[in-house]
Formats: C-alpha cells, sequence, structure tokens
C-alpha cells in the first residue's frame, strides 16, 4: 500500500516529469513531505502565478508538458492567470492543486476554493480525485490530454484525505483511450487534393503559419513546403521562429504590428494558406477586408476553428506536421512564382521595418543589437506590451521553440517566471526576458527565484517609465490624455541588487554592446535597466478594425 | 436565426452537465430548454439542448462542445425527421362550479389529463411538442394559471436511424 501523495510523485515521473514549479500550503504538506527525499526537482517560486508560467515556459520551449503545484484556495487561485495564458497559447501544462478534505468539500472549509469550478472555462480538461486508488490512472490521462490533440493545460484538484489514502499500485494501460476524446491526426486525402489543386491554379499564393506549427513540431516540413511549391511565408506571434527570419521567403509577422510587405501580401493574395493558426482579431484587423481576395485552405487540428471567423474553401483537419507530410509526398516541385516573388522583394526592399538612429536609445535597436550578439544561440522570452512588438519585429530567430511569449492572453508579468521555466527546458543557452518596466513589476518577486536558484536569466529591461503600449493608443487614439499610464522611475538595479543580483544600468546606444556581452559573461543571472527613449512607439500599426493594409507610421506607398 | 435541438450523450460522471451548460452561457447563447437523464448505456447519460441562433453559431457550439472531453457525441436533430416531446404540468385556478367544465373541454381537446383535483384548482398534464404546449398554456391562461412546470423538450429521430456512441 501506498498513500495517494507517493503515487502522485511517482505518476509524475513515469510520465517523464523531471522538474516541477511549486508553492506549498496546509492541504498539500503530504505531497510536500513527498517530495522532501524524491529525485523530482522541485523549484520554489515566490508566487504561485509563477509557478504556472515557469510551467508553461519550460514546455514552450522542451515540447514536453509542464508540472506546477500549488495549495488550495489562495494558492489554487494564483495559478488562474497562468492556467488561463496556457490555454489561450494551447500550451500543454499539468496544474496540480491542493484541496480540502473530501468530507469538507462544499462546506466552505478553511482555504477552500472551486478550483475545478473556477478553471473549467479555461482548461482543457479538469480532475477532482476523490480516492488514492485513482491518482496513478487520472495523471497519466492528464498528461495525454494535456501534449495530444490541441494541446492545453489540465488541473488536477487533490483533497488532502486523497494524498495521505492508501491505495495498492493500480495497473495502467499502455496507451489512455478515452472515447469522448479522439484527435484527428491524419489530414483527408481528398481535402488535401483539393488543396494542392487551388495550389497549382494560384498565381500570388501565401502561408498564413502560427504557433500550430511550433507545437506539433512542422517546421522543417514547412519550409520544404513553402520552399518546392515557392510560397512567401508570414508568421503570426506564435509561429515566430517557424521558418528562419533571413529566409528569403519569409515575410515576417502580419497584423496589427506586422511588417508592411507582409500585411500587403496578405491583402493581395489570390490563396491563404492557413496553417495551424485561428485567424485572431489581432492578426486579421477587420475581417471583410482579410485577404479578400483570397480563396482560404485552412489546416488545423482542432476543427472547432475552421470557420470559426473567416470562411474555409478548404479545410483540413489534422496534425500540422502529419498533413505537411502528405502534402509533401502528394506535391511536386514548381518553378518559382517569379512575378509575385518579385513584387514582394520590391515591398520588403521599400517598406523595411524603421530602426530609429539619431543618438537617442531606443528600443529597436536594443533587440537589433542583441540578436547580432547571441544569433541563434538564446531562447527570447517576452512580456507584454511595447517590448513584446518589438522583440517579435526586430530580433531575428532562427530557430522554433526559441521565441517565448503570452500571445493570446497578453499577460504581463509573464516573462520572467517563464524565462525560468525555459532555462530548465534549454539549460544549454542563454535564456533573456526582454521586460518592460511595468510588466516586470508584475512578477518581480522571482528575483527570488532565480537568486537563490542561481537560474541565469538574463532581464532586459526597456524601461520607457510608461505602460508604454496603452500610453501609445492613448497618444494615438485618446489626443494624448496619459490617463494613469505613467510609472515614477524605478531603480531596477537596486532591486535586483538586494536579491543579490547583478544589474546595469544603461543610457546610450554605446553602452548596449557592453552590457549585453557582460550579462553573457556573468554566470548567473543579471538585471538590465535600458533607459529609452520615452515616447517611442510600435510601428507600423493597424488601428483597432481597421483594414490591415491600412497601416500608420509605414512608409509612403510606392 | 431559429431554434435547434441538440442531443449531446455524455459521460455520466459529476460535473459534467456544468461543463456542458457552462459553455452554453460562455458563447453568448441563451439555453431554451434543457432535459437530462440516464438513456440506454448505464455510464452515460443524454443530454437535450433547445436553442435558438443562425447556423453557423450553433455549429461553433457543436464543434466546442465535441471539444469537451466527457462529450461522446452531439448532433443537431433539426433538420432531421425525428419525434420531439415535452410534458407540462399546469395547474390552473378553476373554482367549484365556474370555469371546471370548459377546462376540462380543452384539456380534452389537448388529450391532456387532469391528474389533481382540488377545491380550488385543477392540474393537466399534457405531453406535445413546444407548439401544442404553449397553444393549450394560451387557451387557459384566461381562467387564471397558478403554476406551470416543463420538462424541457426530448427527441428522437424516425426511423433506424440513432444518436449513440458511434464516436
Ligand atoms: C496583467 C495585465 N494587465 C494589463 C494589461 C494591459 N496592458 C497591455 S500592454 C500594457 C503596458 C505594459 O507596460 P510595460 O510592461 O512597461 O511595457 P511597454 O509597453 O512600456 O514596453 C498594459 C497595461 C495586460 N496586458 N496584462
Ligand atoms: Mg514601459
Amino acid at each position: 500500500m501506498k498513500t495517494g501523495a507517493k503515487i502522485l510523485v511517482e505518476s509524475l515521473q513515469r510520465e517523464g516529469t523531471e522538474i516541477i514549479f511549486g508553492y506549498p500550503g496546509g492541504v498539500v504538506l503530504p505531497i510536500y513531505d513527498e517530495l522532501y527525499d524524491s529525485s523530482l526537482r522541485h523549484i520554489l517560486v515566490r508566487h504561485e502565478q509563477a509557478a504556472a508560467h515557469a510551467a508553461d515556459g519550460f514546455a514552450r520551449a522542451s515540447g514536453r508538458v509542464g508540472v506546477c503545484l500549488a495549495t488550495s484556495g489562495p494558492g489554487a487561485c494564483n495559478l488562474v492567470t497562468g492556467i488561463a495564458t496556457a490555454y489561450m497559447d494551447s500550451v500543454p501544462i499539468v496544474a496540480l492543486t491542493g484541496q480540502v478534505p473530501t468530507n469538507l468539500l462544499g462546506n466552505d472549509a478553511f482555504q477552500e476554493s472551486d478550483i475545478t469550478g473556477i478553471t473549467m472555462p479555461i482548461t482543457k480538461h479538469n480532475y477532482l480525485l476523490k480516492n488514492a486508488g485513482e491518482v496513478s490512472r487520472i495523471v497519466q490521462e492528464a498528461f495525454y490530454i494535456a501534449g495530444t490533440g490541441r494541446q492545453g493545460p489540465v488541473l488536477i484538484d487533490i483533497p488532502k484525505d486523497v494524498s495521505t489514502g492508501l491505495s495498492e499500485d493500480v495497473k495502467l494501460p499502455e496507451k489512455v483511450s478515452l472515447r469522448g476524446y479522439n484527435p484527428t491526426y491524419k489530414g483527408h486525402k481528398r481535402q488535401m487534393e483539393k488543396a494542392l489543386e487551388l495550389l497549382d491554379h494560384a498565381e500570388r499564393p501565401l502561408i498564413y503559419a502560427g504557433g500550430g506549427i511550433i507545437s506539433s513540431n512542422a517546421s522543417a516540413e514547412l519550409v520544404e513546403f513553402a520552399t518546392l511549391a515557392s510560397i512567401p511565408v508570414t508568421t503570426t506571434l506564435m509561429g515566430i521562429g517557424c521558418i528562419p527570419c533571413n529566409h528569403p521567403l519569409n515575410l515576417g509577422m502580419l497584423g496589427m504590428h506586422g511588417t508592411e510587405y507582409a500585411n500587403f501580401a496578405v491583402t493581395e493574395c489570390d490563396l491563404l494558406i492557413s496553417i495551424g493558426a485561428r485567424f485572431d482579431d489581432r492578426v486579421t484587423g477587420k475581417l471583410e477586408t482579410f485577404a479578400s481576395h483570397a480563396k482560404i485552405i485552412h489546416i488545423d487540428i482542432d476543427p472547432a476553428e475552421i470557420s470559426k471567423n473567416k470562411h474555409a474553401d478548404v479545410p483540413i483537419v489534422g496534425d500540422v506536421r502529419a498533413v505537411l507530410q502528405d502534402l509533401l509526398s502528394l506535391m511536386k516541385k514548381r518553378e518559382a512564382r517569379e512575378q509575385w516573388l518579385k513584387k514582394i522583394r520590391h515591398w520588403k526592399q521599400h517598406h523595411p521595418l524603421k530602426c530609429p538612429t539619431n543618438g537617442a536609445l531606443h528600443p529597436q535597436f536594443i533587440i537589433r543589437t542583441l540578436s547580432d550578439l547571441v544569433k541563434d544561440k538564446a531562447v527570447i522570452v517576452s512580456e507584454v506590451g511595447q517590448n513584446q512588438m518589438w522583440t517579435a519585429q526586430h530580433f531575428c530567430f532562427h530557430n522554433p521553440r526559441t521565441w517565448i511569449t503570452s500571445g493570446g492572453l497578453g499577460t504581463m508579468g509573464y516573462g520572467l517566471p517563464a524565462a525560468m521555466g525555459a532555462h530548465f527546458a534549454r539549460p544549454d543557452v542563454p535564456v533573456f526576458d526582454i521586460a518592460g518596466d511595468g510588466s516586470i513589476q508584475m512578477n518581480i518577486q522571482e528575483f527570488g527565484t532565480i537568486a537563490a536558484e542561481k537560474i541565469p536569466v538574463k532581464v532586459v529591461i526597456l524601461n520607457n517609465m510608461y505602460l508604454g503600449m496603452v500610453r501609445q493608443w492613448q497618444e494615438l487614439f485618446y489626443d494624448h490624455r496619459y490617463s494613469f499610464t505613467e510609472l515614477p522611475p524605478v531603480d531596477f538595479v537596486k532591486i535586483a541588487n538586494a536579491y543579490g543580483i547583478e544589474g546595469m544600468r544603461i543610457e546610450s546606444p554605446d553602452e548596449v554592446l557592453p552590457a549585453l556581452q557582460a550579462s553573457l559573461d556573468c554566470d548567473g543571472p543579471f538585471v538590465m535597466d535600458f533607459r529609452i527613449e520615452r515616447e517611442e512607439n510600435v510601428f507600423p500599426m493597424v488601428p483597432a478594425g481597421a483594414a490591415i493594409n491600412d497601416m500608420i507610421g509605414g512608409h509612403p506607398q510606392s | 436565426m431559429k431554434p435547434h435541438t441538440l442531443s449531446i450523450l455524455v459521460e455520466n460522471k459529476s460535473g459534467v452537465l456544468s461543463r456542458v451548460t457552462g459553455l452554453f452561457s460562455r458563447r453568448g447563447f441563451n439555453i431554451e430548454s434543457l432535459a437530462v437523464g440516464p438513456c440506454e448505456e448505464p455510464d452515460m447519460s443524454r443530454i437535450t439542448i433547445v436553442v435558438i441562433g443562425d447556423d453557423e453559431k450553433i455549429e461553433q457550439v457543436m464543434k466546442q462542445l465535441n471539444k469537451l472531453i466527457d462529450v461522446i457525441k452531439v448532433s443537431d436533430l433539426t433538420d432531421s425527421e425525428r419525434v420531439e416531446r415535452e410534458l407540462a404540468l399546469i395547474k390552473v385556478t378553476a373554482e367549484l362550479g365556474t370555469s371546471r367544465a370548459e377546462i376540462m373541454q380543452i384539456a380534452s381537446i389537448f388529450r391532456a389529463s387532469i391528474v389533481d383535483v382540488g377545491a380550488k384548482t385543477l392540474i393537466l398534464q399534457v405531453i406535445g411538442d413546444t407548439d401544442k404546449i404553449e397553444a393549450m398554456e394560451k387557451l387557459l391562461r384566461q381562467y387564471g394559471i397558478k403554476e406551470f412546470v416543463r420538462t424541457g423538450t426530448v427527441g428522437i429521430l424516425r426511423g433506424a436511424k440513432t444518436v449513440t456512441s458511434g464516436k
């Protein structure tokens, strides 16, 4: 006989878990006692939200399921933002929460909250355990559900008496089988043939590549497909990294802060091939004018995404990688679509992203300097706001899973804890958190974690003393009325030092490279406080609800 | 926009009903009627939901329902040959010697049965589709309806076709 807590830890290890991020409390004491002398590594965070983001960052960087653990009530509630973040970006995590003993459930017991009820709309599935005998089976199911199909977070709520209760070992099936859950992996043959027919006749095809390519590990297939069929590729925020930034067919990001050439290409294409993307409003702008001259092929593992926002002429439900492999086996190489590619080259040449150089400290320059310095040997995590968009635009990403950001939920405070998680997935490369001064203060307590655990995250704070992205909207659309978006100056170096972390303040362009180099030379974590141009904006920009070729802050039309 | 009758086969586990109904309210749908009960498989339940919406929105909701792990099968019965029934209990004011005879006549036209006779009230039980029940309610309103209780619609496909766990 074993306790539920012991079975839990063994089950996690059986699923291949080596590290979990968590925070203790009353009802998880039996689990923590089991962790005390377990080989399963536990990282003590300073706030449960960070545990969820760290599990998420680990999952995105590694492609494996991340795990976090919190106590009942306040602990579980603190996970909520992290779970919602993972849900919106389809990230596989398993969140474990303690719960009051089963005989007290529903009693408003001390630190009871109905976390399965609370997280129902933000988890792929969740469980409330009832006895120790079901622990191993449900852990197995949870990992299976989180990590297959359209991935996502799964929560397991564990009452204290389940942790202390006893059970024999239960024989588990080799493979989980659930009658209500059967994702489609193989694309439909006839649909794929139809797609290739459309492609044959298209003169101006465009691939719109999303995060699904990253999660299904299909980047190599995507690049091969695009190259073989001579199709330019634009990526969503989540799709960045699926094709090297300097690949001649890559148009960079599309949408609200996309490149002009990507947005022009969407507007003019006659065939849009959406792969693992979901026509989010930040991408499409005004739906009616988005790719309005194009037929649409939509490849996605989730049938609910197909024709949700934009009608698909050829829907293909399946795992993006499997579908691309099948398409590759069915198609022949075709000659370059010279006219279309020429037009795109022209746009690229005349409408490049702008990088101001006037002696002041511009964030774009910092990102480009970092990009040139670390090249393809780093994982870049971001916070949310202008810092995120400048990084998405100006950092040159070469590989999938090296760009980690909260896209769907846009969670400020995501970056630092996600960077901690990413480090454990990729200890071989430096991990940078590109932050804003607002966002970093949402989980700044994690300086404590990276200091104590010696997690060598390099924090680049693009400090404009503003909630910059909101200020930008106020400047452009609210007549410069900066309502509650100015942040008083903070000495981030002193804060870092207080936690025992090295830091540096940077105020001019010539200090940028030395500072970044110093951060790489430092073995441990490092905090850089870049005092950037305060009212720098992210351009180009499609105002909310406008057509995506209707950008402000771009180049004059040629 | 028209009423759709959705037949949803689910795992018979606690919390499943709130997963299903939560999805409707989250996606902006108002459930017109809802009926839940055990079905031909001992460890499953069947939920019948009537909801008003345009075809595309309903299709989206069905796809989202299908994503719930505890949902085994979802079918829209609306455009198929089907039988739909609902049961209603109506407590009508009927003082002795007044309108009782009239009410009993209405009941017999609708093939409703009188299931309780009180000093001041009658309880009628009527079975039919939504139109029939609403027509009867309308006629009885003039006498004073004290309470009106409905089960919600249940539906089943005609002929050999079924909504079972072939998923
Ligand atoms: C938790 C949370 N609260 C509020 C917002 C709304 N929001 C989006 S960007 C932003 C400003 C971010 O400021 P900062 O981190 O300094 O980044 P900057 O835009 O200045 O680079 C805010 C408040 C959000 N995305 N997340
Ligand atoms: Mg800022």
